[in-house]
């Protein structure tokens, strides 16, 4: 019984770090129904700024605001002179899926130009092998941080959202752009926020995931893949459903590594990903986007 | 003397198709003007010139004196245009309330030191500007369901009333009654006509319903194939030759 525990507090904690990457994922297909395939690759380069700047002896709250601004930078760049450019000029969803695919393969050449090809470890105030043991479970520090990571970023995404001028004009953007548009909404400004906030969210997990594994230019793909499964199973335009998709998935994950076996562990995401597209295309939580005609 | 919109010799075409051509029409102030015509007439895509989703192939258009060519929906919107869509556009899965705050986000922006400094009292005014719309508007049995879930006549009034909610100069409402009720479309001619009364904004409509338009309108211009066929006071235009060529054929 204490291993499930321990099974199941591991799988959350894993989980809420693909929770941030999946809403990240979420936030810019719902908005602009493009999927951003340059997610986790954002996030690469910006802990790597977080790895130069702590080698530069600058503290690691510092390094950790340079790295949340140069990821949300990337984003909002890479949308207002890119992608917002090819809309306009009447690019399709695909297209515009390819040019997010083109960002990643230019983040890879500069993060490996840059910094080059070998891991690193990335110097981290919160150790994973200082533990708490509570019931027979053993917590971590970086995991319970991984935890309140999780938990204060999608919490502060949901205020952002639900409660403030600028989440009803996001929402009002995602819904429906041309009406968000003639209501006076500059919609181009309110979908580079989402960019922004996107790209920050990916930072966030990129920085505490950083620590279990070592620091090189394709350390985000399995996390960006987990975010992205999550998100399948939630459903790709709920919020809401990037988070439940997420716990599930890590928990799942843990509990397969742990009882079957552990060769599995990273086949189960995408075991779910195909269960899901047959049986519920539109996720647990996922509603279709549905326009009279 | 100049109207409030003026419209002069707009063209749009889509490739080698002619939506609208060399149409020219002004809407004065505080009048409500109809444009009519049957189904493909290019009612529509003038709308759509008019609120910048569409760019005209030439022509002008001008609101208060200031050209609104190249603008983009959203400047439009913010110089006091606002409008109705034929296939409703609303925020399905928002409640009514906040589809109406949507309208309300341009003055939030435009009062964004006043917002910041008594955030409790803007909050309130924009609060209290909806209300008073729910209330004209009969949308309280409602307010708090999501609009998705309404029927019909009571989305298009939703979507009438975050229209209002931007406190435009000028209302375009492209075929208001279309698939309501006959009971329907008497309630909404009164809101038609309260509008002007109550909050004085001149509307500009488009109606595919000729009796609709005709008892709701101060003049009308007609539209067929995207060429301004008749224009003037509702008994001349429907009694004009082409008009009744272009709605019964011959």
């Amino acid at each position: 019984m204490t291993s499930f525990f321990q099974y199941v507090f591991t799988g959350l904690s894993a989980g809420s770090l693909y929770m941030l990457v999946a809403l990240g994922i979420v936030l810019i297909y719902r908005s602009t129904r493009v999927l951003n395939f340059a997610h986790g690759d954002i996030a690469t380069v910006a802990t790597f700024v977080a790895f130069s700047a702590l080698s530069h002896k600058y503290s690691f709250l510092a390094a950790f605001g340079a790295s949340l601004a140069v990821g949300a930078a990337v984003g909002v760049a890479f949308y207002l002179s890119v992608l917002a450019r090819a809309q306009r000029e009447g690019a399709n969803l695909l297209g515009m899926v390819i040019l997010t695919l083109g960002l990643a393969l230019i983040i890879q050449g500069v993060v490996i130009w840059y910094w080059g090809a070998d891991p690193v470890s990335l110097p981290f105030p919160i150790s994973d092998t200082r533990t708490y043991t509570v019931g027979g479970v053993v917590i971590s520090q970086l995991s319970l941080a991984s935890l309140g990571a999780g938990i204060l970023g999608s919490l502060l995404l949901y205020l952002l959202v639900q409660k403030t001028r600028l989440g009803l004009a996001m929402r009002a953007t995602s819904e429906n752009l041309m009406a968000a548009q003639t209501l006076g909404i500059p919609t181009r400004l309110v979908l580079s926020v989402s960019w922004g906030a996107a790209s920050a969210l990916g930072v966030v997990a990129g920085i505490f995931l950083a620590p279990a594994l070592l620091l090189d230019p394709f350390f985000m793909l399995d996390p960006f893949l987990k975010g992205f499964a999550a998100a399948v199973l939630g459903g790709l335009n709920s919020l809401p459903g990037a988070v439940v998709g997420a716990l599930v998935l890590g928990v799942a994950e843990s509990l397969t590594g742990g009882y079957l076996a552990i060769h599995f562990k990273n086949t189960l995401a995408f075991g779910i990903i195909i269960v899901v597209l047959l049986v519920r295309p539109e996720g647990l939580l996922g509603k279709e986007f549905k326009e009279r005609v | 003397m100049a109207g409030l919109l003026e419209v002069g010799d707009l063209s749009l075409a889509f490739g080698g198709i002619k939506a609208i051509e060399g149409v020219s029409l002004s809407v004065l102030e505080s009048e409500t003007l109809a444009v009519i015509g049957p189904n493909g007439s290019g009612k529509t895509s003038l709308f759509n010139c008019i609120t910048g989703i569409y760019r005209p192939t030439s022509g002008a258009i001008a609101f208060h004196g200031a050209s609104l060519l190249g603008h983009t929906p959203d400047e439009i919107a913010r110089a006091g245009v606002a409008r109705t869509f034929q296939n409703l556009r609303l925020f399905h899965n928002m409640t009514v309330l906040d589809n109406l705050m949507v309208g309300r986000h341009l003055h939030f922006a435009k009062n964004l030191a006043a917002a910041a400094l008594r955030l409790r009292a803007e909050e309130i005014r924009h609060r209290s500007r909806c209300e008073e719309i729910i209330e004209f508007l009969n949308l309280e049995p409602v307010r708090k369901s999501r609009a998705g879930d309404c029927p019909y006549g009571v989305q298009k009034r939703v979507e009438l009333g975050r229209a209002l909610a931007t406190e435009p100069r000028l209302l375009l409402l492209d075929e208001p009654v279309s698939g309501l009720t006959q009971e329907e479309k008497e309630e909404f001619g009164y809101w038609v006509h309260e509008i002007r009364g109550r909050f004085r904004i001149t509307v500009l409509f488009v109606e595919h319903d000729l009796r609709f338009a005709s008892r709701l309108a101060d003049r009308m211009v007609a539209l067929d194939h995207g060429v301004k066929i008749a224009e003037g006071t509702p008994a001349e235009v429907q009694r004009h030759p082409e008009v009744v060529k272009a709605y019964v054929g011959n």
